[in-house]
């Protein structure tokens, strides 16, 4: 392997075998090249589509009260259980690792609602920020209840389109003040919402100031969670059922329930969703994981192929080499150094070369469903070898058989 | 030099036997040029390949240099072919895609000689057979005469005591058949034992003896008086 004098034979022969040389390289080179940039792109594109699709994946945690059934601690059952401000931070400070966006409601159902001479009789619900991540919804205009609106319980309000087109018609509703029961509030912003018109009939405010014009105190109704996305969706299941047992647990020992009492509070989480987005994700992985194996194999067999016409071209040669004294195993071994040589050296070139190219255009795609195309270095350096050993056993094979055909055979005249 | 003793060889295809040499009795001593003729079929070109360790005869004796050919596995067939034979085919056998220099040289490398003392001995030969000068060409840029000479330069390169010639005028006209039996002659004259396969009754009239062979047995062996090529040319 280190013979010099084996080296120069090599180098002499790749260099007066220039065209064969280059095409030998140049289809193993884009072989390479192309599995990098699809793999790549495959990665790119499961990236793209995680983070789009990342908070519909996330599983939502539902929370609500209801009524005692048990009896606990010397408490009659048939209680109602209300849920408090203090409640909702608790278990925010908690899960504050696992929790994507939270919220808590107070809604006031067919609250009259008026503008001008327009009147209409819908929800109000008074929401966190959150609420916009956690429902999916759409800012046609103007903006979300923000952070500001909340700290300061301002009276502010986010309508939906089909409230929008009952009050104002074609005007514009941004910056106009709306009565709720007959208190001013000025609208923000118009969402829009693909489930449909019933979902658009309400308005959205800041829970802190729900709490306050509906004299409400500090109850709240509902909580809403999401959390963040796993790898798969089994630990997505895991942690999420986890975490919403706990959460039960813990209310529950706040408002004095009995462990076992399902009607007082309840936790529902939904996966649904989630379940559809990481199938999603799983199918795209599988077929760029399917394309790459194909590609690959595609390549072993030109590799391959390439190897064998060459061995077949070289058969006079060989037979020539072995009258002049060469022993089999040194040709075969000299063919095989050469094939291996050219293949890695090009392997190597198109692996460098695909990497180069996501590197430099991978920063440059602005899809969104396109994101920081990468390829697992280990992954493309592994096909590199495999391509490599491929080529050097479909060559070994009739290179052996070569060397071991009598010379006056392979010298025979055709 | 070279003694052979009942030396017999079939060929099997399929259930078809093919008895090509019967029992071939034959002394070569050094310094000679002979020349083996027969008709194609008559097994000639079987007796060079055996002659040449290129094919193993079934069953009889052979001995190149006192050394007994016989069992020889693929390395040690190398190892004496690279140090005892120098072959010349009717078809060159150039390679391709090396210049006549290295084409010369290839023999030595086989004998793992270094490459500046390779290149040395080759041009020394490559002079000798007269292509010094076309040293840098390819076997493609050489007429078929230059390929012959360059061709038993690499015979001689490895300065084998045998040199073993399958028709080494075949491919070649008149004239140029004639220069390069002036070569042969003239390297037997320095004292290399020589054979050459012929079926041409002018080139085995350049030799000094000559064996005629005839289905798988040798019907004649007579010595001749050697015509110089040079007369020809």
């Amino acid at each position: 392997m280190f013979d010099i004098e084996r080296w120069q034979e090599i180098f002499e022969t790749l260099s007066k075998n220039k065209l064969r040389t280059f095409l030998t390289g140049l289809s193993v080179a884009s072989g390479i090249f192309i599995l990098v940039i699809l793999l790549g792109f495959g990665k790119g594109i499961e990236n793209g589509v995680t983070s789009q699709f990342q908070r519909d994946a996330t599983n939502l945690i539902t929370i609500w009260s209801g009524t005692t059934t048990k009896e606990y601690k010397g408490l009659n059952p048939g209680r109602n259980i209300q849920m408090k401000n203090s409640n909702f931070d608790q278990i925010s400070r908690k899960y504050k690792d696992n929790i994507e966006y939270e919220t808590s409601l107070y809604s006031i159902w067919g609250a009259s609602i008026t503008y001008n001479n327009e009147s209409v009789d819908y929800q109000v619900r008074g929401v966190m920020p959150g609420h916009q991540f956690i429902e999916n919804a759409d800012i046609h205009i103007g903006r979300f209840i923000n952070q500001t609106d909340y700290d300061e319980s301002k009276k502010v309000a986010v309508i939906g389109g089909k409230m929008r087109r009952d009050l104002f018609k074609d005007e514009d509703p941004i910056n106009k003040n709306i009565q709720v029961y007959g208190m001013n509030f000025k609208v923000v912003g118009v969402f829009f919402d693909p489930g449909g018109e019933r979902e658009e009939q309400q308005a959205y405010i800041p829970i802190s100031t729900a709490q306050k014009v509906f004299n409400a105190g500090d109850n709240i109704r509902n909580m809403l969670f999401t959390v963040n996305m796993s790898e798969n969706y089994d630990k997505a299941v895991a942690q999420s059922m986890l975490m919403s047992q706990n959460i039960e647990q813990e209310l529950k020992q706040m408002h004095n329930v009995a462990p076992d009492d399902v009607s007082a509070i309840r936790v529902y989480n939904s996966l649904e969703e989630a379940k559809k987005i990481y199938s999603l994700i799983d199918t795209i992985k599988a077929v760029f994981w399917f394309v790459g194996i194909g590609t690959i194999i595609a390549g072993i067999v030109g590799v391959g192929n390439i190897m064998l016409i060459i061995v077949k071209e070289r058969t006079k040669e060989i037979g020539i080499r072995k009258a002049l004294g060469a022993l089999p195993m040194s040709i075969v071994g000299m063919i095989l150094q050469e094939a291996v040589f050219v293949t890695m050296l090009s392997g190597l070139f198109g692996l460098i070369a695909g990497l180069g190219l996501l590197e430099l255009v991978g920063p440059q795609i602005e899809s969104d469903f396109i994101k920081y195309p990468q390829v697992n270095f280990n992954i493309a350096i592994t096909t590199v070898f495999l391509l490599v050993i491929a080529g050097a056993i479909a060559g070994f094979i009739p290179a052996y058989r070569a060397a071991k055909i009598k010379p006056i055979v392979a010298l025979r005249d055709e | 030099m070279i003694q052979i003793k009942d030396l017999h060889k079939s060929y099997h295809m399929g259930s078809n036997s093919l008895h090509v040499l019967k029992g071939i009795n034959f002394e070569v001593k050094e310094g000679e040029l002979v020349s083996i003729m027969g008709s194609s079929g008559s097994g000639k070109s079987t007796l060079l390949n055996i002659l040449g360790m290129l094919d193993e005869a079934d069953s009889g004796s052979y001995t190149l240099d006192n050394f007994p050919i016989k069992n020889l596995n693929e390395k040690v067939a190398a190892n004496y072919r690279n140090k005892f034979l120098g072959f010349i085919f009717q078809s060159f056998n150039l390679v391709n895609y090396k210049t006549a220099l290295d084409n010369v040289a290839l023999p030595l490398y086989y004998q793992g000689m270094k490459r500046k003392e390779r290149l040395e001995r080759a041009e020394h030969y490559l002079n000798k057979v007269g292509l010094s000068q076309w040293s840098h060409h390819l076997p493609s840029e050489l007429s078929g005469g230059q390929k012959q000479r360059v061709a038993i330069a690499r015979a001689l390169a490895s300065e084998p005591k045998v040199l073993l010639a399958d028709e080494p005028t075949g491919a070649l006209d008149t004239t140029t058949s004639y220069e390069v039996m002036e070569l042969i002659q003239g390297i037997n004259d320095e004292g290399k034992t020589i054979l050459v396969v012929t079926h041409e009754h002018d080139i085995a009239n350049m030799t000094k003896r000559i064996v005629n062979l005839k289905d798988g047995i040798i019907i004649d062996d007579k010595f001749v008086n050697q015509v110089r090529a040079a007369a020809h040319v």
